[in-house]
């Protein structure tokens, strides 16, 4: 990365549960997360570890009748404090979804320009095209796309795509970037490109990445927390959360070791 | 060599795969057959057009079945029993449409000319010429009628209508009693009859203004009574289509709701909501009764729409059959030529909505 607003923070999750309503999704949370780290999320699905993430930007409150009760300190402040707005949460959190999802009605560079445009902050147009460029070169976009920036966004392929909103979360320089299953909707080369992007963010952002695939796990990330859940209907749970090469190699729980190894059960 | 291997190289001398068929044209031979009987019958009875084709029909149908019972199977007879049963109920359907649209345009199309649209008609005048009474047979008036109400109804309708779209899908929580209410309320909308709205635009202005309150302002309120819910149904739907995704990911930006459903969301529907949007207004222009009460009639020229009365071209197709003037012909086919018009309008309409829709769709080419 040429240049980062180079503030990447920490982030310190303190008896945080989760609830859809009466429903407890996720059962007394405690995790610090470095900055300029990766750190993943793994777990078998219900497990609550989407959920979790969600709460890291408050996008879970865009579902009716999600609360926490708890503390996320990102750098020593509260993101649930009295009086936090999630609009300004959102705009220092970054958050990149499972399915690829740019603007159907703009072009590539306004899909970049989005964040920016969107929230009302005026850019001169030499600054706009420097900062198309250096968040979709933050991408590994950049050669891909620089013949037709101004084509729709939807005209990629999906690995493409997926890029395009990493672009677009990098490009209002967030302190800390989330990932949810990036990488699920994509064939292994695009894969690939993501992984080796994700490698490159961790420069200058925090990562955190929730991911089924444990070899993506153990690939990207420098931490590791493994996610569990007793039953359907029950809360998921933190089961272990250590380095990756511990989790994989010599965890300290036995479900832990039996989901990293395959006998799931 | 195996039998398997032999048989890749040799196939089978009759494919064991066929079934008995029918020869390639036999459907439409039996159609002519059917005919051909059809006319037959009628050259004994007098002849119908209507008649020919319902014989043809009757013929047609039960002897495809048998042929292709006797000569195909049970499943390839009851398939084209149904399927010929399927086009002739489209027929039936389009029948009544293509014999309205040939009977407004031939009965229309005679007056129809530049004259007609661009002179407004009025009481008979003397020309000082000859000495005779000479009457207009303009539709100007109801021209400018038409476009000024329906416009006015659409600038009444739209906003109220999107935004109580965009408060039922992007505001109100599912079991809110707000949003039950104005769901109930839109429902029972839907279904006013549209006299009961001229009624109310009538009384209202009464109420406000005195008797004889007839005005193009009237006629454009009791046209949005119409056009909100539909409008509102309309706007609301295509609000649903936008994926939770790209509010998701607006949101994620750090954009706030507003402007997500301002700037996302209202763009990805636009194509939607202007399709919707237009298709109301086809739907309100070819309103007579409301009209008629709110705005009355007149054969003079009037484009304020505040005061007195106004024509459109639904209400003077109606008058000009109803109340003809002293020239009784000539008043009937000024009521085709405006009802050619107003078929006219709406189909510029459509095709209107479907450019629009074409150009705001969302690019996805590469």
């Amino acid at each position: 990365m040429s240049k980062s607003n180079g503030v990447a923070k920490s982030i310190s999750v303190k008896d945080l549960n989760v609830y859809y309503g009466e429903f407890l999704a996720v059962h007394d949370v405690s995790i610090d997360i470095a900055p300029r780290s990766v750190t993943a999320f793994i777990g078998p699905s219900g497990c609550g570890k989407s959920t979790l993430l969600r709460t890291l930007n408050r996008m879970h409150e865009v579902l009716p009748g999600a609360h926490v009760t708890g503390e996320v300190l990102v750098d020593g402040d509260d993101l649930y404090g009295a009086g936090v707005d999630p609009v300004t949460v959102r705009r220092q959190i970054g958050m990149v979804f499972q399915r690829p999802n740019p603007f159907p009605t703009m072009s590539i560079k306004e899909n970049v320009l989005a964040g920016v445009r969107l929230n009302n902050r005026r850019i001169s147009r030499s600054a706009a095209d420097e900062l198309v460029e250096r968040s979709l070169r933050g991408a590994n976009l950049w050669n891909e796309v620089k013949d037709r920036l101004d084509k729709p966004g939807q005209g990629l392929s999906g690995g493409q795509q997926q890029r395009l909103c990493i672009a677009r979360a990098i490009a209002v320089e967030p302190q800390v970037l989330l990932m949810d299953e990036p990488c699920s909707a994509l064939d292994p080369i695009s894969t690939l490109a993501v992984e080796d992007l994700i490698n490159e963010l961790k420069d200058s952002y925090t990562v955190v990445i929730v991911t089924h695939n444990m070899q993506q796990a153990a690939r990207v990330s420098d931490m590791t927390a493994f996610f569990n859940i007793a039953g359907s209907g029950k809360p998921g749970k933190l089961i272990e959360y250590a380095q990756t090469t511990t989790i994989f190699n010599n965890p300290a729980q036995k479900s832990t070791e039996d989901y990293v190894s395959g006998r799931f059960g | 060599m195996t039998a398997a291997t032999e048989a890749f190289r040799h196939p089978a001398v009759r494919n064991r795969l066929t079934t008995r068929q029918l020869p390639k044209r036999a459907g439409l031979y039996t159609l002519i057959g059917a005919f051909i009987l059809a006319a037959a019958v009628q050259g004994l009875t007098g002849f119908n057009w209507f008649a020919l084709l319902a014989l043809t029909c009757v013929f047609y149908l039960p002897a495809i079945y048998l042929l292709s019972r006797v000569k195909e199977n049970r499943r390839k007879a009851l398939d084209r029993l149904i399927r010929s049963l399927v086009t002739v109920a489209f027929l039936l359907a389009l029948a009544p449409l293509i014999s309205t649209l040939w009977t407004v345009v031939s009965k229309g199309l005679g007056i129809l000319n530049w004259e007609f649209i661009s002179t407004s008609g009025g009481a008979a005048r003397i020309n000082p010429d000859t000495l005779e009474l000479v009457s207009s047979s303009g539709a100007l008036q109801a021209i400018v009628g038409t476009l000024q109400i329906t416009g006015l109804a659409t600038l009444f309708s739209v906003p109220i209508g999107l935004l109580t779209a965009i408060y039922l899908v992007e505001y109100a929580q599912p079991a809110f009693w707000l949003r039950r209410t104005v769901n109930f309320l839109v429902d029972v909308m839907t279904g006013i009859p549209s006299i009961v709205a001229g009624l109310f635009a009538f009384s209202l202005f009464t109420l406000l203004l005195g008797p004889k309150a007839f005005s193009g302002l009237s006629a454009a309120v009791a046209l949005s009574v119409l056009m909100i819910p539909t409008v509102v149904r309309s706007c609301e739907e295509m609000l649903r289509l936008v994926p939770a995704d790209l509010r998701e990911a607006s949101y994620a930006l750090g954009v706030t709701k507003y402007v997500t459903i301002v700037r996302i969301v209202i763009p990805t529907a636009i194509a939607g909501i202007a399709t919707g949007v237009t298709l109301a207004i086809a739907r309100v222009i070819g309103e007579t009764a409301p009209i008629f009460m709110a705005a009355s009639f007149t054969d003079s020229f009037n484009a304020n729409p505040l005061s007195g009365p106004m024509q459109t071209l639904p209400v003077m197709a109606y008058t000009g059959y109803k109340f003809p003037g002293q020239n009784i012909d000539l008043s009937n086919s000024q009521a085709w030529g405006a009802a050619l018009l107003l078929v006219l309008l709406v189909i510029v309409l459509n095709l209107v909505a479907r450019i629009i829709a074409m150009i705001f769709a969302p690019k996805t080419s590469r």
